[in-house]
């Protein structure tokens, strides 16, 4: 099988765990990689981006609207959009918060879901509310891979919780053990 | 993991009823949505599936061509967007900046805000323009597809728990007064001073299909090309090229950009990090 895009959501602990997921995807893995962090709505432009380019060395940016998805690349939804994908490219959108956030986890999730399906990766990490599950069952749903950061190991165990009662995952681990993972998933 | 055949058909067989509903639109209503972008038209078709409580596209199909009212519902989801009083403060500053100096060089100009949807960035312009003196010399046009939110633009009546982020972001985006000013709290609505939208001329213009209808020093379409697909957007760029006056400005939202059209060309950047750009030919 082969995968197109990975897709990541987290909240509450996220940065950091992100930080250390990206940190751990050895370099063979070269599908194109996207992020919905949970922040306030006034994040100044361009920090995440540079916190995350700290840790990695695939180009890290937030996307434009209709911007093409290219593989290597880290793809961070802006703060107050939704981030969706469309026929290979993103869209934006200033629809409603979901789950009370705005990039919502499952608004990228359901989208990716639908656009790439058996060709898509979504992983859930720490966060303290349930956004992120319905968006994980959709990816399951339509043929994709689930991976949940393992509760215990989260900052804050609620959203990963969530995952796991609303989607069969295929894999439950730490942070250090999902880039190893998805080496085997994708480069084997 | 394979898809399953069942699941794979099922999203083919949704998109054929997706295209049958908008075609079906389309030619019942009057109205294209044929060229929006897919991913969140579907999100919104959705949300109104679920409020009128049916399982699948066709059938909300059936409602929408049989009952007018269900139209106007779907109408209100597909062209309401959620933003806010003063979004993004920056962009603000720089209009203050950039495009205000340009305004005071005309004896009198005209401002399109294209999609103005429930009207709070027709209030802040409205605002700003006060604040720099301008109110009387610039007049606002501001036009959506839906009648109904031009009403609620027209009435000015936003929610009140909103007052604290919009008087912060009021500040940031250089406002020189008490934002409490401008409005008057009743009930859990803040109604805004009817003076400041006195000039302003509200209609209903469907940027899809209607044509250029004046010229203009400034065109503000903030976040409503995001949901339009790219040939959309291109016929858009079009409409607007057409309806500025040489050296008028072009306003987009922060993710948007004039790249990759074909007018690009025609637009120098006066502001890239705030997307103002600026008709040069």
């Amino acid at each position: 099988m082969t995968y197109e895009v990975i897709a990541i959501g987290a909240s509450w602990g996220g940065l950091q765990a992100v930080g250390t997921l990206l940190e751990g995807i050895p370099k063979e893995v070269d599908q194109a990689i996207v992020v919905a962090q949970h922040r306030s709505a006034e994040s100044s432009r361009g920090v995440l981006e540079s916190l995350l380019q700290l840790h990695i060395e695939r180009p890290v940016c937030e996307p434009g609207d209709k911007e093409p998805i290219e593989a290597c690349h880290v793809y961070v939804a802006p703060a107050d959009y939704h981030l969706l994908v469309d026929g290979g490219r993103f869209a934006l959108s200033i629809e409603a918060h979901v789950q009370f956030a705005r990039p919502s986890i499952d608004v990228l999730f359901e989208s990716v879901a639908e656009a790439y399906r058996d060709r898509a990766i979504g992983i859930v990490l720490t966060g303290a509310n349930e956004d992120g599950a319905a968006g994980l069952a959709a990816i399951k749903r339509n043929g994709g891979v689930g991976i949940v950061q393992e509760p215990k190991t989260a900052t804050k165990k609620a959203m990963p919780e969530a995952a796991l009662a609303a989607a069969q995952a295929d894999a439950v681990l730490p942070l250090e053990g999902i880039g190893p993972f998805l080496y085997g998933l994708c480069c084997v | 993991m394979a898809l399953p055949v069942e699941r794979s058909e099922e999203l083919e067989l949704e998109q054929l009823e997706v295209e049958l509903l908008l075609e079906g639109i389309h030619r019942r209503y009057g109205l294209d949505f044929r060229e929006y972008a897919p991913a969140s038209l579907k999100r919104r078709l959705r949300r109104r599936m679920d409020g009128e409580k049916v399982e699948t596209v066709s059938a909300l199909q059936n409602l929408i061509l049989h009952d007018p009212a269900v139209m106007e519902r779907l109408l209100l989801d597909l062209s309401v967007n959620v933003t806010a009083m003063f979004r993004d403060p920056s962009f603000y500053l720089a209009f203050r900046e950039k495009v205000v100096p340009a305004l005071r060089t005309y004896p009198f100009s005209r401002l399109w805000v294209a999609g103005c949807s429930t009207g709070e960035e027709v209030y802040s312009l409205a605002i700003l323009l006060a604040e720099e003196g301008l109110s009387d010399r610039v007049r606002i046009y501001a036009t959506d597809i839906n009648q109904a939110v031009i009403d609620v633009a027209r009435l000015g009546v936003f929610r009140l728990d909103k007052m604290q982020e919009y008087t912060h972001n009021y500040i940031r985006a250089g406002g020189s007064r008490s934002f409490s000013e401008y409005y008057v709290a009743r009930y859990d609505g803040a109604r805004f001073a009817g003076s400041l939208v006195d000039g302003v001329v509200f209609a209903q213009h469907n940027l899809a299909s209607d044509a250029a209808f004046n010229e203009f020093h400034v065109i503000t379409c903030r976040n409503v090309m995001i949901y339009f697909a790219q040939s959309l957007q291109e016929h858009v760029h079009r409409l607007f090229y057409e309806s500025l006056a040489m050296f008028g400005v072009l306003a987009l939202g922060q993710k948007e950009t004039i790249r990759l059209s074909p007018h690009e060309s025609s637009f120098e950047e006066l502001n890239a990090e705030e997307r103002l750009y600026k008709k040069v030919r």
